[in-house]
């Protein structure tokens, strides 16, 4: 019974970081059918501006939850303005082509990140725990939890709930959805829609870096990271239906679970439990446990 | 060009350059090794390409062959090169048999992740696998060539130069004449319009099998190829980054021509070891640029410098290329 605990809290708190990674993925695929392999880059891109932003508040002797509020918010900021540049600047450059190339475009960028976050950064690890301590421990019956830990999950539940409210409840949502239906028609009623494919990529990116950010205090910052993370946001975005925000849910969770499961269980099976779950999901649904499929032209 | 893609012709060009492995300087010499064996993989991705699919997990065909021929070489001391080759293929080949039928049913973006998700299945795999060295993998000897042993390490090299070109040149030339048969005009209709090919009475999904199959033959064989020049393998082969190298390559290439393939592979090679010795750590950010520069600029790929003048007007990237019949030049 321990055990099951034990690998369900764990779960959870995998889920909710990963979630707020694959929220912003299947975003920007939703928006503009594409899906982006440079997103993890920008996990890492936030990962490292938070470890430099704690790491400098903590040389100024600020007080630990300024840095932890500062950190989310200099991720979130530079991520959505490089995102807006980046789709401005060079995305739009290949709209209309197949959708393959336009990974491939994304892949590019992707290798780019890479190496220019190692040009500022090094290569060295980086620690900023700093504001994981900021929570305390928490005891839940006879297992103990970080503090910290267990907020990702709540942060996680309200990042959804947001971006569901902003696309279902607001106009600009209601925007964002007609877009996402029909572009041509959206363009014709009116809607700048270069102005909603930057906002949504940029938004995208955004919680990619707030991700990053999140998970920053928790692990070493190091290269590496952005294609371990991209591996697994494209599971489960996948596992959930591309563009789907209950599916990027469902997945995330099911990823979670699987990864603490099979970390507790059956360590050697880390990594392929989680693809060979995306495997069998595409075998039995290709379109992805919550997406409707559609009809297609002939 | 009209002559030269005459089997006869190519067979001729392959043998030349294997005589021109004689007079290359080493550091050329090991470099087109690297380029030759790519270009195998590469050209499977490019075969694939013309039905419109994108494989993003080549690196399993690639691994499954260098640690099917790394195994049986170790437990049986089989070393010779050209066996080796032959064993990778079919290691890549079998695997392709059976992940062939399952995969042709998937289109598109659909395609492309589950074949990532498979290679990444043996990657997780195999980096736990404590028996075949995990993370770090093993080492096997030196190959050896119809019982000859080299010893003279310029004598080695040119061996494994010639046994790549050769086995990399014959691919291009079967996957020519693979091209112009009536099942590879059929990948052009396939990659246009697969349900209109439905209609026709012929098995689209059949078509993607079979150019699967072919793909993971040669990603096999080009697995064995990779492994004789670096005698040693570790996971890093079945991982998505590898794969993504060799889909830039067949980007690069285009999907026209088969000469296009080797040309595409070396000037990879050719980017990858200047920028080492000049931008040192910086690869990744060469090779990024280098590949937005040419979705950007040569839309087709490096076969549309010489292949594409009599399709001027056709949409470039379009699903259906202007005209159906393409000529591959060697």
């Amino acid at each position: 019974m321990n055990l099951f605990f034990t690998i369900v809290i764990d779960g959870l708190i995998e889920a909710s970081w990963l979630f707020v990674v694959a929220l912003g993925l299947t975003l920007v695929f939703g928006v503009l059918k594409i899906l982006n392999i440079a997103h993890g880059g920008f996990y890492a891109l936030g990962a490292y501006l938070a470890a430099t932003v704690v790491t400098l508040f903590a040389a100024k002797g600020l007080p630990p939850a300024l840095g932890f509020v500062a950190m989310l918010l200099a991720a979130a900021f530079v991520a959505l303005a490089v995102g807006v540049m980046l789709e401005r600047g060079l995305l739009k450059m290949f709209y209309g082509r197949d959708e393959v190339v336009l990974l491939l475009v994304t892949y590019a960028v992707f290798l780019l990140l890479e190496d220019i976050t190692k040009l500022i950064w090094g290569v060295n690890p980086i620690l900023a725990t700093q504001p994981y301590e900021l929570f305390g421990n928490v005891s839940l019956g006879k297992l103990f939890y970080v503090g910290y830990d267990l907020v990702l999950i709540p942060v996680a539940m309200a990042s959804g709930l947001g971006v569901w409210f902003a696309l279902n409840r607001t106009v600009t949502g209601k925007i964002v959805s007609a877009v996402i239906h029909n572009p041509e028609i959206s363009a014709s009623m009116g809607v700048k829609i270069n102005r909603i494919y930057a906002l949504a990529f940029g938004f995208g990116l955004m919680l990619a870096a707030f991700a990053g950010a999140l998970t920053a205090p928790k692990i070493s910052v190091q290269p590496g990271l952005s294609s371990d993370v991209i591996i697994l946001s494209f599971a489960i975005v996948v596992i959930g239906g591309l563009g789907s925000v209950e599916g990027a849910a469902v997945g995330a969770i099911l990823v979670g679970l699987a990864r603490a499961a099979s970390v507790h269980i059956f360590p050697q099976g880390e990594l392929f439990v989680i693809y060979l779950i995306m495997a069998i999901v595409l075998m039995i649904r290709p379109e992805g446990l919550f997406q409707r499929e559609t009809a297609r032209r002939i | 060009m009209k002559i030269l893609s005459h089997p006869a012709a190519m067979l001729g060009i392959v043998l030349g350059f294997v005589l021109l492995g004689r007079v290359l300087p080493a550091w050329t010499l090991s470099l087109a090794t690297v380029a030759a064996s790519n270009s195998l993989i590469a050209l499977g991705i490019v075969v694939l390409a013309r039905t419109g699919n994108v494989s993003f997990g080549q690196g399993l065909f690639y691994a499954a062959g260098g640690y099917g021929v790394a195994l049986i070489a170790n437990s049986w001391g089989l070393t010779d090169a050209v066996a080796q080759v032959m064993i990778g293929a079919v290691c890549g080949g079998l695997l392709g048999l059976v992940i062939g039928p399952l995969i042709s049913r998937y289109t598109g973006i659909f395609f492309g992740m589950l074949t990532l998700a498979l290679s990444m299945v043996l990657y997780g795999a195999l980096v736990k696998t404590t028996a075949l060295g995990g993370s770090d993998g093993f080492n096997v000897g030196r190959p050896t060539l119809f019982g000859n042993v080299f010893t003279d390490p310029r004598e080695a090299d040119f061996m494994l130069y010639s046994v790549s070109v050769i086995a990399t040149g014959l691919a291009g030339v079967a996957a020519t004449v693979y091209f112009r048969s009536e099942l590879g005009l059929m990948s052009l209709a396939v990659r246009a319009n697969n349900l209109r090919v439905e209609y026709l009475g012929i098995s689209a999904n059949r078509i993607v099998a079979i150019n699967f199959v072919i793909a993971a033959v040669f990603a096999g064989a080009s697995g064995a190829l990779s492994l004789m020049a670096q005698r040693h393998i570790d996971p890093q082969f079945a991982y998505w980054t590898t794969s993504g190298e060799f889909v830039f390559v067949a980007i690069l290439a285009g999907y026209q021509s088969v000469a296009a393939v080797f040309v595409a592979s070396l000037a990879l090679e050719l980017v990858r070891s200047f920028s080492n010795l000049y931008l040192p750590n910086t690869w990744q950010l060469v090779l990024g640029a280098f590949l937005l520069a040419v979705i950007l600029f040569l839309p087709l790929g490096i076969g549309s410098l010489w292949t594409s003048t009599k399709r001027k007007g056709s949409e470039p990237d379009a699903p259906a290329p202007g005209a159906t019949v393409t000529e591959p030049a060697e």
